[in-house]
């Protein structure tokens, strides 16, 4: 379970949120939602650790994500803004770097999650050739290789044509009925089958 | 499974060895900086070989060191820009040994190369050929000390404005004592002195900058990050 209490972020000497409070369980998905700067996205990064919260504090399993560092990062997959794709490698190299440096099984299958996002034709392009919506499902691709039950997803949706969006909330969907947690932004209103709570930031 | 922490690392830096190998402009550079540095020398003070030989060791170390800093702005800067360094913060593994895989990574395809093209360099300053092997000497000990320093600065600087000047005025105090001995060690070299000291010295170093930086470096990306 992943639980929030009484977290403050600021962006320099402003506040963005304060003392915001809720917990994810297990089979639980959370849509954050809110006006642009309204502190989505850093919200999303605390709960990563890749940024210092000023006050309150993030745990996992009732143990604060601090403490665990490494352990708690082996819990989860972060897709950020920035899609962490290098454009001279294709794109099953960007996605086997993705798996090895992350936490996925070593033997995953590069072919089959290529196949899954629709890629499998462009797997030996270098990902500079690749369209922004290419890219997007490139970087959603590592979901699908990764062991995570914690999926963080910063506005996944962008980009994507209306048909693998669909086929995205599925595979979210499938995720949190398996026991898994998601944590994710986005303007659009989620038709994922599964019990969706949402957080409304810029109140 | 997930990746074991030697096999993450050797991912990153085969993968590295790759991109370098994909974009060979960028490894081309510093390189091509440090033969048109060198060959200024002649050109400005005259062919006079005994004054060439007796500049040797300063002007090789110097722009050695220069061309091994220009390099290091590349070392973070494209994962910073899109995103790579956020997965790799992210890994489950330490930040420490994953810094010093990419480390190694870029002294393969910056500092190596230098040591690599600083005979042929050396030919045309006329420096005597002890000294020469000295100066291949000096340089694969001082070379990797350069890249692990120059990386901290390069994860200070990251994302910030004009962050290349802010990097060599960071990096150069740090570089002093490594040019101090290594150009030390080639003028003794030449002059048919003992260079064991010199030696002793730039191991030294190397090994403290092996045992430090890796670490500050992980901190220093964990503040840019921030």
């Amino acid at each position: 379970m992943l639980q929030v209490v009484d977290l403050t972020c600021s962006r320099g000497d402003r506040a963005l949120f304060e003392n915001l409070s809720f917990s994810v369980r297990p089979g639980e998905l959370l849509h954050i939602q809110g006006a642009n700067g309204c502190g989505k996205t850093t919200l999303l990064r605390a709960l990563c650790g890749l940024s210092q919260p000023a006050h309150g504090e993030i745990r996992w399993q009732g143990t604060a994500i601090r403490e665990l560092a490494g352990q708690y990062r082996t819990q989860l997959c972060y897709v950020g803004h920035a899609n962490g794709i290098q454009g001279d490698l294709n794109a099953a190299e960007n996605l086997r770097f993705g798996t090895c440096v992350g936490n996925a099984d070593s033997h995953a299958d590069i072919t089959a999650a290529l196949e899954r996002v629709g890629l499998s034709r462009a797997a030996r392009l270098p990902a500079k050739f690749l369209s922004q919506g290419q890219k997007r499902r490139l970087a959603l691709a590592r979901l699908l290789v990764s062991s995570s039950p914690l999926w963080v997803l910063d506005e996944p949706l962008t980009a994507l044509d209306v048909h693998f969006g669909a086929t995205m909330s599925g595979q979210l969907a499938s995720h949190v009925a398996g026991g898994g947690l998601v944590v994710i932004t986005s303007h659009q209103e989620l038709t994922v089958a599964a019990p969706i709570q949402k957080i409304q930031l810029d109140r | 499974m997930p990746q074991t922490l030697l096999g993450t690392a050797r991912c990153i830096f085969r993968r590295d060895l790759t991109l370098a190998a994909r974009k060979p402009a960028d490894v081309a550079t510093p390189l091509a900086f440090f033969v048109i540095v060198t060959s200024l020398f002649p050109l400005g003070v005259g062919p006079e070989p005994n004054v060439l030989s007796k500049l040797a060791p300063g002007v090789l170390w110097v722009a050695a060191l220069l061309a091994s800093m220009l390099s290091m702005g590349r070392l973070f800067a494209a994962d910073y820009a899109d995103g790579t360094l956020e997965q790799l913060t992210l890994s489950p593994h330490a930040l420490t040994p994953i810094v010093f895989a990419k480390v190694a990574a870029h002294w393969v395809t910056s500092g190596l190369l230098l040591v690599v093209l600083s005979p042929l360099l050396a030919m045309q300053l006329s420096l005597p050929g002890q000294a020469t092997w000295t100066l291949i000497a000096t340089l694969l000990l001082g070379t990797p000390v350069l890249s692990l320093l120059g990386s901290v600065g390069a994860a200070l600087t990251l994302g910030v404005r004009g962050g290349g000047v802010l990097l060599s005025l960071l990096v150069l105090p740090l570089y002093t004592p490594i040019l101090i001995f290594g150009a030390g060690a080639v003028t003794a070299s030449a002059s048919g002195l003992d260079t064991t000291a010199y030696f002793s010295l730039l191991g030294a170093f190397l090994l403290l900058a092996l045992a430090f930086t890796p670490w500050a470096t992980a901190a220093a990306l964990r503040i840019s990050l921030d």
